[in-house]
């Protein structure tokens, strides 16, 4: 393959006769390069092209339609009736609830994932199969892990109750262990029908066991791993010098370490903020059909239900949009915030 | 100086805890928290081995250990299909993605041209992008193209990768640009600069890639599961789905077939950690 220009150096000679031709020679050595470039872009190029550039463009295009995939409904421009439908539609409401919800095990994930990458980076014995156990989880997750948690989570006869129930027996204590995936309760007593708040729902349901399987899941993964080598990147003096200040551990971490973290916290929260509210298509598809009573149908599973279930594509393209939306938002206002919070 | 130093003699407790008290605390609540951490995988070997009556009793062990429940598995659905398509399906899009993600990034990391930063401003606003909102349209383009419920349809769209273009060239940005002019004063193409010189050098980059990529083409679920309806096609995930959805009472054998599943992963991450630690340090996480 030919890809190359003929680079010769520009000659050394610069009088003014040769500064038009000189600048030709720049010009062309540009655009070789330029050619090239594109060369070597075009395959990747044209798979962005066709697979995501293009269909974000379709998919906002689409969602000003009544598309659906069946062929009984005939096709119309309908402007934004599906964007207008959507903020009237509670289900949309209820199941955007349950996605923030679901993302409340998130600081504490972030918060275990610190506190295991401290007690990881001191100078012990075995860091290295600590590390590796710890990330097993992360390394597994996929419908192998949720079909296991749904055996785990089994009311009558799954491994979590058992242990429930014989120690609240051991204990002579009176315990009615959880029905986890089959129970709308939830911590905080969200009802199942409207968007408001009862006492009647209160315990641990379906979500709440979701949540515990996503720490299960993420406290020793990726965010371990970052958190581990930014605390490896804390410089020791500041560290000595605030010792000999008199600082206290806590004080130490407070006021040094902490803040020395903050761009790798921040890229975390970020991280988690987009993943969350794209997330729990998997638990439902796999553990819970998004039930009960559609309590854990998150915002990409209800999507999912209205593209690939009821082939209402244009309606579907509609929901993607605002989540679309609403990620860039957050993300934005993080940036806007973040910014303030690492730069001290 | 002395002085001082005699003040703040630290109590014999407290030498105590920073020697060995420390050390033992933190090794105790590490073991704790990776005992929590295995509970569920130890559970879901040892349900493997069970007969099914037993699994649902609370004593751990199986009376009698069942490893022909493995081929069980093999019997009931043609789980070795699913192996072979997840396998090939990841294997492919993996070969595919190194190779135009390092195209590009060689375009990115190597090559001046006008409009470069410009573009891969373009290319990093995608990663912002939900998945769920291409997905929608690239189906239809499947259904078009009459590529739904084929190979060709399961790798495409996967070869092409932002993230992966990103992740090699900060690779390739820190080896040294005098090779490159080097090479040119030798008379040598940018092909063959590309090929015999950034891509040997950019081996831990593509290594860490391809890792992630396989890993995750491996797992993939939502494309999959829209995409394919014969079964013949079935990748691990979709045919554990069905597996669980149609033989959801056999127990001992889904977790048999789970097990199966996973350890192709834990045998690559525990031979490529450091790869893969490495990469996710630099900032590459995905998903």
């Amino acid at each position: 393959m030919q890809l190359s220009g003929k680079d010769k150096p520009i000659p050394a000679s610069k009088t003014h006769d040769n500064f038009g031709r000189q600048y030709i020679q720049m010009r062309t050595r540009v655009r070789d390069e330029r050619y090239i470039a594109w060369l070597f872009l075009l395959p990747n190029f044209l798979g962005f092209a066709v697979f995501t550039a293009g269909p974000v463009l379709f998919s906002l295009v689409v969602s000003f339609s009544n598309w659906n995939l069946q062929r009984t409904v005939p096709f119309l421009w309908i402007g934004f009736e599906n964007y207008l439908e959507l903020m009237r539609d509670q289900q949309f409401w209820l199941y955007f609830i349950n996605t923030l919800y679901l993302m409340l095990g998130m600081p504490v994930a972030i918060a275990g994932s610190l506190a295991l990458a401290i007690l990881l980076s001191q100078k012990l014995r075995g860091i290295v199969l600590y590390r590796t156990l710890f990330y097993l989880p992360s390394i597994t997750s996929g419908v192998a892990l949720m079909i296991l948690w749904k055996a785990l989570y089994n009311p009558d006869f799954g491994p979590i109750n058992a242990v429930i129930n014989t120690v609240s027996g051991a204990l002579g204590l009176d315990v009615k262990a959880p029905q986890w995936l089959l129970s709308t309760a939830n911590l905080l007593g969200l009802d199942v029908e409207q968007v408001r708040i009862t006492a009647k729902q209160f315990g641990l349901g379906a979500r709440d066991a979701l949540i515990i399987m996503g720490i299960w899941i993420a406290i020793g993964g990726n965010n371990m791993l970052l958190y581990l080598a930014a605390l490896t990147n804390v410089p020791q003096e500041l560290i000595e010098a605030a010792q000999l200040d008199g600082a206290g551990k806590w004080a130490v971490f407070r006021n040094v370490t902490w803040p020395q973290l903050a761009p790798t916290t921040f890229f975390i929260v970020v991280m988690s903020f987009i993943g969350g509210l794209q997330g729990g298509f998997e638990q439902a598809r796999v553990m819970t059909g998004g039930g009960p009573a559609g309590t854990t149908t998150t915002l990409t599973y209800y999507i999912y239900t209205k593209a690939f279930e009821e082939f209402q594509i244009g309606y579907a393209s509609a929901i993607s949009w605002i989540l679309f939306a609403i990620i860039f938002v957050v993300t934005l206002a993080n940036w806007k915030f973040g910014a303030k919070e690492v730069s001290y | 100086m002395l002085n001082t130093e005699a003040v703040q003699k630290p109590s014999p407790l407290a030498v105590w805890w920073d020697r060995v008290g420390k050390v033992v605390a933190s090794h105790l609540v590490l073991t704790l928290i990776a005992l929590t951490t295995l509970a569920p995988f130890v559970w879901m070997v040892l349900a493997s081995f069970k007969p099914l009556e037993e699994v649902e009793q609370i004593n751990p062990l199986p009376s009698v250990w069942h490893p022909e429940n493995y081929a069980k598995v093999f019997e009931q659905i043609p789980f070795a299909r699913y192996y072979f398509n997840s396998v090939f399906i990841a294997a492919w899009v993996t070969f595919l993605q190194c190779l135009t993600s390092a195209m590009a990034a060689y375009a990115f990391a190597r090559l001046r041209w006008k409009g470069r930063d410009a573009v891969f401003r373009l290319y990093l606003a995608t990663l912002m992008i939900p998945g769920v909102v291409t997905m929608i349209p690239n189906y239809t383009l499947m259904v078009w193209l009459h590529l739904l419920d084929s190979y060709v349809g399961l790798i495409v769209p996967a070869a092409f990768s932002a993230f992966g273009t990103f992740l090699l060239r900060q690779f390739m940005l820190t080896i040294p640009p005098s090779l490159d002019e080097a090479a040119k004063i030798d008379g040598a193409t940018h092909w063959q600069i590309f090929w015999d010189i950034i891509m040997p050098l950019s081996r831990a980059g593509l290594i860490t890639l391809a890792i992630f990529t396989f890993m995750g083409n491996y797992g993939s679920f939502f494309w999959p599961l829209i995409l394919i309806k014969s079964e013949h096609l079935r990748t691990l995930p979709i045919g554990m789905l069905y597996f669980d959805t149609n033989y959801g009472r056999q127990t001992n054998l889904i977790m048999a077939a789970s097990v199966m599943n996973i350890i192709p992963l834990v045998i690559l991450f525990v031979v490529s950690q450091r790869f893969l630690v490495r990469g996710i340090q630099l900032g590459a996480v995905k998903g």
